[in-house]
């Protein structure tokens, strides 16, 4: 654990900034956390809308199963302390997209106590320093629907698609102080959800969005006051918000001003943020319990299930492929940052692993180099990830077990790939097909090598009078003649014996 | 310590600037005159219902379910929604399908 | 044939069932009665069309001989249930012209039972209030009159007001009511029928336009116990749609029904004799004690010390959940909109809820805003929550040692309408006997006992155990057949 060094150089000398970040991450789900309505991304304006999402008289929430189990796998997913015993209370405020006049949110009693998220603060040197960051608590809660302003010049229109939609609100302790710091626990904290399953970690479509509490001080003294901007939806913007709104608050406290505790806007095309005066009056929020839902309980059963069904996180994981499968620290980081990524290797170590009849970490080490260096500069190229990729884990694992038992060189190997990006084929119908094969065939390549020795005479004299650079010469005319397929080795071995 | 407190916040009688801040919390408008008829009247209530802050409620835990009931939680199923003519039916202003409201600036 | 209208449930249902009398008769005689009655402005909308297709549909089943429960029974409807494609407005503005897409649980429960619809009936506004008065609709009037010969305009309690009006004056056989702190209890009683409020999550709260979520409950009110138990049968069930619904069966109450009160104890809890109580219902009280002992019953005094703070704990509880609850009306989806000129979102709230709302409904709104706000949650709203479980632990300790309770329902007889308007508190100490068992979640039942010196109807509460209706109706039932209670108002609308 490290000091952060980040600061602020103003006038009259250092400041720290200090961050806590409220995270709000949409759970993966069918239905609504109240609801039976959909929750899929980009439906036509209020078809994914019940009457309860709609706030009409007498409407009651019941609450989703699946919802609380997510947030309940991603509290221990964390090492939280899981509350058996929680409540869902009412947040009150008028505001157009939220209909029923109160969001039924968790104050006093949340679903998920305190936890930790440990980030390597330099991701470019896994083993660089790392960094503990609290997490203060999860709940559970609803997410609001959409205003849209652009539609109509003097009226907004409310879309309640989103309203009811499941949401975790992932409350860190202000123990982060610099933007790279924030920037670091966004995204493990996405991976962690990422891998759970709870969360699509989708920023773009709003699956995850930060509100961003900053404040500054001098080294060493008190808390200052805060500001908290909202709805902040990319790792880069929570970034850039803090360094904007610490700068920002500096010049403030600088120039004799004083924080104002209050709710901002970040405005990416701008890089600024402004007070948000529609929330102003909203801080009463008169929270107390819904008398609609009971408490909830969750029983041993419960929790052993939520338990049982966690994955192996990013952390385990990274230790793992170091320990177990030799990987290095760079690589062991690079496949398990993303679980895409994870699953895919995975997958290819184990079909790898069973093609060529050996152990998973035999063949480990070639998988990840050819996965990290081969397939993500295709995919690059290609402008595809893993989730479209053109070659499939197992066709991936064919590839390499035919290099691994010499039917292809490292360049027919690259040969042969290219032609799988292209057809989606088999490398062994490629080979098959396109002739592909390395050879050792001893014989065909001594008598290529005698052709080759024959037909330059000239050379064969200069190099046995000692101009060795011609030794390249002959295994390239070698090679040639064999196609391409021949196996450099044993090339190299036939011309050394052939020349003398 | 907490029965001293409760009496001592349930003892503030509302003024008019308090009545109009609640009004304005719970979105009523209401003209001065309104506003000036409540004091009384709110105060009379408030008034009565603080006696209970004589109780001694040491060790007592706020009542959560009348009836000993716990959350039943009900399975991640779509059972719901596309019932946009149902939902926009009684809208006093619905437009393309959208509840339509005065312009926000947020 | 006797008039039809003047039968009861039972009465109806066997009636038609052995062929006496057809459905359509039945809905006709009432139909006829509800458009003869304006006078009393009991309905908010008729529905005679309602009832006379459920009729017409009760008649077919019975040449078919697949009746159910309600066939050939129309009932009223608080309006305070959504009906699928009938207006509903909770007796207010702010819903007015508001007509549901959805049908609530128990009006649609019924309607499965096969009854029919005679109409919405007026409420008290939101179900706030114990008069009627505060109805956007008008008030509703009692049908009774006192015998002193004036013409005073009576109140028939509320909020349930127009269910209990209507049935007193042959409009409809039964209606629900809904009660949150004596609603289905005190107009029940100032009307001369009964009327149960059974243990809280028997009835599902969905569809029902909410006031006080942890204290509404939905019962039935009619002229006689055993049409009660009939009603409540077809109201209760769980609904996995309202997470506070209880999942058990529904009992037989009506095969249930037994008068004999062997090995029954009565308790008479002591701090219900309240200062100034009048001496008639003091009498009434008596009367009723005796009638238990009769019935078998042993009669025990008991102890409910929280008693005296049932009252100001309810105009805590009730008003905070009651500030949220109503937060959804604001113009956005349904119900009016105010929108002065130049207004924006915010002013357009302010508008609407100022123009929509009645003055007790602000007021308990305000009230609520204010007990949940800053600083106050936990004096206020915390505080009576507390007392809330102390006044449950006492009906707790009661059960120790008897298992019914006996009271008055309300302090007094109906009010003239008016009479107690001005004063809030005068009007909210109404519910000072029927509050503490709804604090508690328990079932409790009003049952006519007798006419004071006016000639108006007072009535007895019996109070039970969480679940344990039958008992209620029971003790209800040995109170109804040694009551005698006969009277009904003169017709003068
Ligand atoms: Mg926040
Ligand atoms: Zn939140």
């Amino acid at each position: 654990m490290t000091e952060s060094t980040y600061r602020i150089h103003g006038a009259t000398g250092d400041w720290e900034v200090v961050i806590g970040l409220e995270v709000h991450a949409q759970i993966t789900s069918n239905a609504k956390l109240f609801s039976g309505a959909a929750t899929a991304f980009g439906a036509e304006p209020n078809t994914q809308v019940s009457l309860v999402d709609a706030a009409m008289p007498g409407m009651l929430p019941a609450p989703n199963r699946e919802c609380i189990r997510q947030a309940v796998r991603t509290g221990m997913a964390i090492e939280a302390q899981i509350n058996k015993y929680s409540r869902f209370d009412r947040k009150n405020y008028f505001y157009a997209d939220l209909p029923q006049g109160y969001q039924i949110s968790q104050l006093y009693h949340p679903i998920v106590g305190e936890g930790q998220i440990t980030v390597t603060l330099d991701e470019k040197h896994p083993n660089s320093a790392t960094k503990t960051i609290g997490v203060e608590r999860i709940h559970v809660e609803q997410d609001a629907g959409k205003l849209m302003h652009d539609q109509h010049p003097t009226r907004s229109y409310v879309d309640l698609n989103r309203s009811g939609v499941a949401l975790m609100e992932i409350v860190s302790k202000p123990d982060m102080r610099s933007p790279v710091e924030a920037g670091a626990y966004v995204r493990k904290l996405r991976s962690i959800l990422r891998y759970v399953g709870s969360c699509d970690g989708n920023m773009e479509e709003g699956s995850m969005r930060a509100d961003v509490n900053v404040s500054v001080r001098k080294p060493g003294e008190e808390f200052g006051t805060r500001t908290e901007t909202k709805n902040v939806n990319s790792v880069r913007f929570v970034m850039a918000v803090i360094e904007h709104e610490a700068n920002r608050q500096v010049d403030v406290l600088e120039a004799g001003g004083k924080i104002v505790q209050e709710t901002r806007l970040y405005d990416p095309d701008k890089n600024e943020t402004r007070s948000m005066r529609s929330k102003e009056d909203a801080h009463d929020y008169r929270y107390f319990p819904d008398p609609d839902l009971l408490p909830l309980e969750l029983d041993d059963a419960f929790l052993a299930e939520c338990r049982a069904s966690l994955p192996e996180l990013p952390d385990a994981k990274r230790t793992r492929y170091e320990t177990e499968l030799g990987l290095s620290a760079y690589n062991a980081a690079t496949l398990t940052a993303e679980v895409e990524t994870t699953r895919w290797f995975e997958s290819l170590v184990s079909e790898s692993a069973r093609a060529q009849g050996k152990s998973e970490s035999d063949v480990a080490r070639a998988a990840a180099n050819w996965l990290l260096s081969e397939l993500f500069g295709a995919l690059n190229r290609l402008g595809k990830d893993l989730e479209t990729s053109p070659v499939s884990p197992a066709q991936g694992a064919e590839l390499l077990a035919l290099v691994a038992d010499g039917t292809l060189s490292g360049t027919l190997a690259k040969q042969v790939f290219e032609i799988m990006l292209e057809t989606g084929d088999a490398a062994g119908k490629i080979v098959e097909e396109k002739g592909l094969k390395q050879t050792s065939d001893t014989g065909a390549i001594e008598e290529a090598a005698a052709k080759v020795i024959a037909d330059n005479a000239d050379k064969v004299e200069q190099y046995r009078g000692g101009k060795e650079a011609l030794f390249g010469f002959f295994v390239g005319q070698t090679m040639k003649a064999m196609g391409g397929k021949a196996n450099p080795k044993v090339v190299n071995e036939i011309l050394k014996k052939a020349l003398g | 310590m907490e029965r001293a407190r409760n009496a001592s916040a349930a003892r503030m009688s509302i003024d008019l600037q308090t009545v109009k801040k609640i009004a304005s919390l719970a979105r009523i408008s209401v003209t001065d005159g309104e506003a000036q008829a409540l004091v009384p009247e709110l105060n009379n209530i408030l008034g009565w219902v603080e006696q209970l802050g004589e109780v001694d409620v040491a060790g007592v835990e706020p009542m959560t379910a009348v009836i000993p009931n716990t959350l039943r939680l009900r399975d991640d199923v779509v059972t719901d929604g596309n019932v946009r003519e149902k939902v926009l039916a009684n809208a006093p202003q619905a437009e393309q399908g959208f509840f339509a409201v005065p312009k926000v600036i947020e | 044939m006797s008039n039809v209208t003047d039968l009861t449930v039972a009465e109806i249902r066997d009636g038609f069932r052995a062929g006496n009398f057809t459905a359509r008769e039945v809905a006709e005689g009432f139909n006829a009665n509800v458009a003869a009655a304006k006078a009393l402005n009991a309905f908010i909308v008729e529905t005679p069309d309602h009832a006379l297709a459920a009729a017409d549909a009760a008649d077919a089943a019975r040449a078919s001989g697949d009746l159910k429960p309600l066939s050939g029974v129309p009932i009223g409807m608080k309006d305070l249930f959504c009906t699928n494609g009938v207006q509903t407005t909770a007796a207010s503005h702010i819903l007015e012209g508001f007509i549901p897409t959805y049908e609530s649980t128990v009006s649609g429960k019924l309607w499965d039972a096969g009854a029919g619809m005679l109409g919405k009936l007026n409420l008290d506004q939101f179900a706030m209030g114990s008069s009627n008065e505060t109805s956007f609709f008008g008030n509703v009037i009692s049908p009774w009159k006192r015998n002193d010969g004036g013409n005073a305009s009576l109140a028939p309690g509320g909020s349930s007001g127009g269910s209990a009006s209507a049935i007193s004056a042959r409009l409809c056989p039964a209606a629900t009511g809904t009660d949150t702190g004596g609603s289905i209890r005190q107009p029940a009683a100032f009307v001369g029928i009964s009327g149960i409020k059974p243990t809280y999550g028997r009835c599902s709260r969905w569809g029902v336009v909410a006031f006080a979520s942890s204290l509404d409950q939905a019962g039935p009110m009619a002229r006689t116990v055993r049409d009660n138990a009939i009603l409540l049968e077809a109201m209760t069930g769980f609904d996995p749609k309202d997470s506070t619904s209880l999942d058990l069966p529904v009992p037989a109450w009506e095969a249930g029904l037994s008068s004999n009160l062997k090995g029954k104890r009565i308790g008479i809890p002591k701090e219900y004799r309240v200062d100034g109580m009048p001496a008639e219902i003091d009498a009434l009280w008596e009367k009723g004690i005796a009638f238990l002992k009769d019935a078998g019953a042993e009669i025990m005094e008991v102890s409910l010390p929280h008693t005296k703070y049932a009252l100001p704990t309810y105009y805590i509880i009730a008003p905070a959940e009651a500030s949220s609850n109503l937060a959804r009306y604001d113009g956005v989806r349904f119900g009016l909109r105010d929108l002065p000129d130049g207004a924006n979102l915010q002013d357009m709230y302010a508008a609407t809820r100022a123009a929509g709302f009645g003055p007790e409904v602000k007021r308990r709104i305000m009230i609520g805003t204010y007990v949940l706000s800053a600083g106050f949650y936990d004096a206020y709203y915390t505080q009576a929550q507390k007392v809330r479980t102390l006044i449950s632990r006492d009906f707790d300790r009661a059960w120790e040692s008897c298992d019914l309770l006996l009271t008055p329902t309300a302090p007094s007889a109906a009010f003239a309408l008016g009479e107690k308007q001005a004063d809030p508190l005068a009007m909210y100490l109404n519910d000072v006997f029927t509050v503490p068992a709804s604090l508690a979640g328990l079932p409790a039942m009003s049952v006519p006992g007798g006419l004071d010196a006016q000639g108006l109807p007072l009535g007895l509460q019996i109070i039970g155990k969480a679940l344990d209706e039958q008992s209620v109706l029971n003790a209800a039932l040995a109170i109804e057949e040694r009551a005698g209670f006969t009277a009904r108002p003169d017709k003068w609308w």
